[in-house]
């Protein structure tokens, strides 16, 4: 009886999120009414707490494990109280995004959940700590009006603190990321990437000269070069592109995005013919059967699971996603595919893209030079990431172990991703009120 | 709408500069939304701002003011053009994204998953019962046998006689049996029944693999090669099917499991090996049609080729013969070729340009992987400079020397050559259907392409045929089809009593139904040709059906 429910669930799991994805989008159309945009959001509220409560009952049929259960409901409050606390602090805050970032964190949680409910207690302990700091985002963002000033200031603690974990840092699968403080360990580089985020608006908001371009070129490549010495190409390549983004548009010059494609095309070039690591990485990419037992492992196994799960997946608990090592951080996306199908990952790769739209249109929209440079640069580092996360589990691109924004398993780039979701929205809310301002002022 | 005129503005003071108040709302905002529509054709703003219009009144008058999209488009249109072309290639990387998954999981993953280090697959027997294999006219070849206990055996009904097609499942696995185990493991029933199995708590039965091979054909080819160690394969020229292979010694897979040890410990008969596709050996005579082919190539006058043969052809450090020392006379290129000459190919050899040979025996797949959908296919051997000397040129041209070949490599050049010219790749494999006959997935045949030449290939029949006609294959004669080929006996070991017999070639009915054969029997005494009547007797039989 528990394999048909299973089986109907393959189903009515893929027909949430598709749901559900398909209202995040007609919610964008440029014609829709206000009241109908609003029942929108209300729905998608709804299939994601019907997505959840499906998703744990299964979970729970399977497993007989009462955490289970207390997890569903510990995670329906956190997301009823997260709505609730962006209405209160983030009046006017984009709906969209909100629901978004749930309904990424609600496969989160059911994923790991279903992998090791440890984990999945792990993280929403850290999605409910994140959610609650964010509450102070919008006031730093609306008090701090010095924090524009502080330019150099950014830089310098970015590359501090990018030096500090290449030298101190312990290596896991090869790269040197996390930093051990008493119990708990961090990745200081998902923080990095916010520091570094306001380092280049501060530095771009006032382009005095060439020189003065090629000294911020300077300290953003030396953030690039750390990076690529503490063998994360994954976060290197999330640097350089952010600033080659945020450059091109502050200088308008395509020429300086091509000149930094090019030189980030050469470096690759000889960091491939430098570093063996790069290498095994290319070869694994390029023919993984044949080093099925060396560096091709991880990705073959993320393909057979991939492929057993086919279009509807085999529904929770009935792959082996297992099989696939670190499978709760970089590779969360085949096991998502593997047991809730092809068909729902194609669903949250279209939510990660709305998610990436969502905030260029709000970078778009904001009318203060150094915020909108922020928002920039936060909505291309997200798509980067995004980008680099799936084109590496599924093989089309060489894996470069970067996580998928709220959906892997990680505190320090869960807890980092959500404070960019709330700085976003925190922009988003000033720019309202500096309008509501203006009103009053009429 | 957007002016270009002040895109070389500093953008810094565009921002800083700004004048909102002098816009009057209503044109502001229809502006700015036709703005938006045009400008960012992701469609994807102004409607957040306003969404709140009816349950949040507290912000009700922010919400809906204009103005906001008046200062928009005010201050922020220069930035509108990057910031599309960063929004555009974004998207055109997540579109590719989706669609390389979409495309890995609908064409890709089935092959790629039918890996032994998929640990998948055991988990697959746990809930479905293993397919069957059977042949192209319904024979079953293999199948899984469920006593009352449930336990679950794999039993070949014809034993030996498919040993190296179908291959085996216990210890590993080889042939049919590996390529298409996942084909086998999954279940496409029909779904009704699907779900009363999972009710009931009962296994799916998996799909069956339907064989290219012909069970007639097969078992013809099985009783030609007798008590002989050798390989027989057959190919139908037009689609690349293989029809038969057979490779001896074999074994009986029902009982792999026991005798295992034994045939591990045998170096010398490596019953495991499939011969058609993984054994080397040296081509004899047979290796005259790519001399021939050569040799038409790069003299376009080799019809005049005038040769007297006396028996004896003498180089500098070494003197050539023919089979028995026997003098062909005069002979022009045809007449050689039929009588295999070793004497006149032995002074056709010394005059071709060696780079040129060489890049011919390239080109017909000779020192690279062969282009079939087998697994495991070894690859042929072919070498020769500029700067060897003249008796190993003339060995090789004559298909001794260090040239070797697989009997599945011989058969795609004939196939090839019936074909006029066009390769089709071998596979053994036709289709996959359900428990119910329904075709689950074909496997369409597919060319590799024109690996010789059409009027090469013309030339070739007309040569091939003489081989039957006038030549040393002359018992291929019948009225119920149309023979061509080259025989061959190599010399395998110092042991000249002793030699390889082959045959290589195809025939062809009135109806147009072909076959391209390699038939190679081992170790057998010399000065009998084993290979042609064990040819005839195939031949006959796939003519009679």
């Amino acid at each position: 009886m528990l394999h048909v429910l299973i089986s109907a669930s393959r189903f009515s799991l893929i027909i949430f999120m598709a749901v559900y994805t398909f209202y995040s989008f007609t919610a964008l159309k440029s014609n829709i009414k206000p009241a109908s945009q609003e029942k929108l959001f209300k729905k998608q509220t709804r299939l994601m707490y019907m997505f959840l409560i499906n998703a744990n009952l299964i979970l729970y049929l399977l497993y007989q494990d009462v955490r289970i259960l207390i997890l569903a409901i510990c995670e329906i409050v956190l997301f009823m109280l997260t709505f609730v606390i962006y209405k209160k602090i983030y009046s006017n805050a984009s709906k969209s995004l909100v629901n978004n970032m749930c309904m990424l964190l609600a496969v989160s949680f059911v994923i790991l959940t279903r992998l090791d409910i440890d984990k999945a207690i792990k993280q929403f302990v850290f999605a409910a700590v994140a959610i609650v700091i964010t509450c102070f985002i919008p006031i730093i963002v609306a008090k701090l009006e010095g924090l524009s000033k502080l330019g150099m200031f950014y830089g310098i603690i970015g590359i501090i603190g990018l030096a500090l974990v290449l030298v101190i840092a312990q290596t896991t699968y090869g790269a040197k990321l996390s930093l051990s403080i008493g119990p708990v360990v961090i990745q200081p580089s998902e923080f990095i990437k916010i520091i570094f985020i306001f380092f280049v608006a501060c530095m771009l908001k006032d382009i005095e000269d060439f020189k003065y371009l090629v000294k911020v070129t300077i300290i953003a490549a030396i953030h690039v070069l750390i990076l690529v010495m503490s063998k994360d190409l994954g976060g290197a390549l999330i640097f350089l592109v952010t600033y080659l983004v945020m450059l091109y548009v502050s200088t308008r010059n395509p020429f300086y995005m091509f000149i930094g494609l090019v030189a980030g095309a050469l470096a690759s070039i000889v960091a491939y013919f430098l570093f063996s690591h790069i290498q095994a990485r290319v070869i694994a990419w390029k023919d993984p059967l044949s080093v099925i037992n060396d560096q091709g492992y991880q990705i073959c196994q993320s393909l057979f699971a991939i492929g057993y799960g086919g279009w509807f997946g085999t529904g929770l608990g009935q792959g082996m996603p297992e099989k696939i090592p670190v499978v709760t951080t970089d590779f969360v996306f085949s096991a998502i595919s593997e047991e809730m199908g092809v068909l729902f990952s194609i669903c949250i790769i279209f939510l990660c893209i709305n998610c990436f739209l969502m905030m260029f249109n709000i970078s778009l929209q904001i009318k203060d030079y150094f915020y909108k440079l922020i928002a920039l640069g936060i909505g291309t580092l997200y798509g980067a990431q995004t980008f680099l996360a799936l084109g590496g589990v599924i093989k089309f691109i060489p894996s470069t172990g970067v996580t998928l924004p709220l959906v892997s398993y990680g505190g320090s780039s869960l807890f980092c991703i959500i404070i960019l979701f709330a700085i976003i929205q925190g922009l988003y809310v000033r720019e309202n009120n500096e309008d509501m301002e203006y009103e009053e002022i009429r | 709408m957007k002016r270009y005129d002040d895109r070389q503005r500093d953008p810094r003071k565009e921002v800083d500069v700004m004048d909102l108040n002098d816009r009057p709302r209503n044109s502001g905002k229809r502006k700015n939304s036709n703005n938006i529509k045009q400008n960012n054709k992701s469609g994807n703003y102004n409607s957040q701002k306003s969404n709140s219009k009816k349950s949040n009144t507290q912000n009700t008058r922010s919400v809906n003011s204009a103005p906001r999209g008046a200062r928009t488009k005010v201050k922020i249109k220069n930035l509108n053009k990057e910031f599309t072309i960063i929004t555009y290639v974004f998207l055109a990387l997540f579109m590719c994204l989706t669609i390389y998954l979409m495309y890995y999981v609908q064409f890709v993953s089935e092959d790629f998953m039918n890996n032994p280090y998929n640990a998948r697959l055991d988990h697959l027997s746990e809930t479905t019962i293993k397919g069957d294999i059977i042949s192209s006219d319904g024979e079953i070849l293999a199948t899984t046998n469920v006593d009352q206990n449930g336990y679950e055996s794999r039993v070949y009904p014809h034993g030996d006689m498919y040993a190296h097609v179908v291959g085996y499942s216990a210890n590993g696995m080889s042939g049919i049996e590996k390529d298409a185990n996942y084909n086998m493991l999954r279940s496409n029933s029909f779904f009704l029944t699907k779900i009363v199995n999972e009710i009931a708590g009962k296994k799916n039965q998996g799909d069956t693999v339907v064989s290219t091979v012909d069970s007639r054909l097969q078992s013809a080819a099985y009783n030609a090669l007798g008590n002989n160690k050798g390989a027989i394969i057959c190919i139908e020229p037009s689609t690349g099917k293989v029809l038969a292979m057979v490779s001896k010694p074999d074994f009986d897979p029902n009982s792999i499991e026991a005798n295992w040890d034994e045939y591990i410990s045998d170096d010398e008969s490596s019953v495991l090996l499939n011969r058609t596709t993984q054994g080397l050996y040296a081509p004899g005579s047979t290796f005259k049609m790519v001399t021939l082919m050569a040799y038409m190539d790069q003299y376009k006058d080799y019809d005049d080729f005038y040769y007297d043969c006396n028996g004896e052809y003498n180089l500098s450090d070494h003197s050539m013969h023919c089979y028995n020392n026997k003098a062909h006379g005069p002979e022009n290129l045809l007449d050689a070729f039929g009588n295999s000459c070793n004497c006149a190919f032995s002074e056709i050899g010394l005059k071709l340009n060696i780079n040129g040979y060489g890049k011919l025996c390239d080109d017909l797949l000779f020192n690279t992987e062969l282009p079939t959908n087998l697994s495991n296919t070894t690859t042929s051997r072919f070498s020769l400079n500029a700067d060897d000397s003249d008796s190993t040129i003339a060995q090789t041209a004559i298909g001794q020397g260090q040239t070797m070949v697989s009997p599945i490599h011989m058969a795609m050049l004939a196939s090839a050559i019936a074909n006029d010219g066009l390769l089709m790749k071998p596979y053994v494999i036709d289709h996959v259907q359900n428990d119910q006959g329904h075709v689950v997935k074909n496997y369409k045949s597919q060319a590799y392409g024109q690996l010789i030449d059409g009027n090469t290939a013309a030339k070739m029949d007309e040569y091939m045929r003489y081989v039957v006609t006038n030549g040393t294959a002359s018992s291929l004669m019948s009225d119920q089809y149309c023979a061509y080929g080259k025989t061959g006996t190599a010399d395998f070991s110092s042991d000249m009593d002793k030699n390889h017999s082959w045959f290589v070639g195809y025939a062809e009915n009135y109806y147009g139904k072909e076959i391209a054969v390699a038939v190679i029997v081992e170790e057998v005494p010399s000065g009998s040709p084993y290979a042609v009547p064990a040819t005839k007797e195939i031949l006959d039989t796939y003519f009679s059906y």
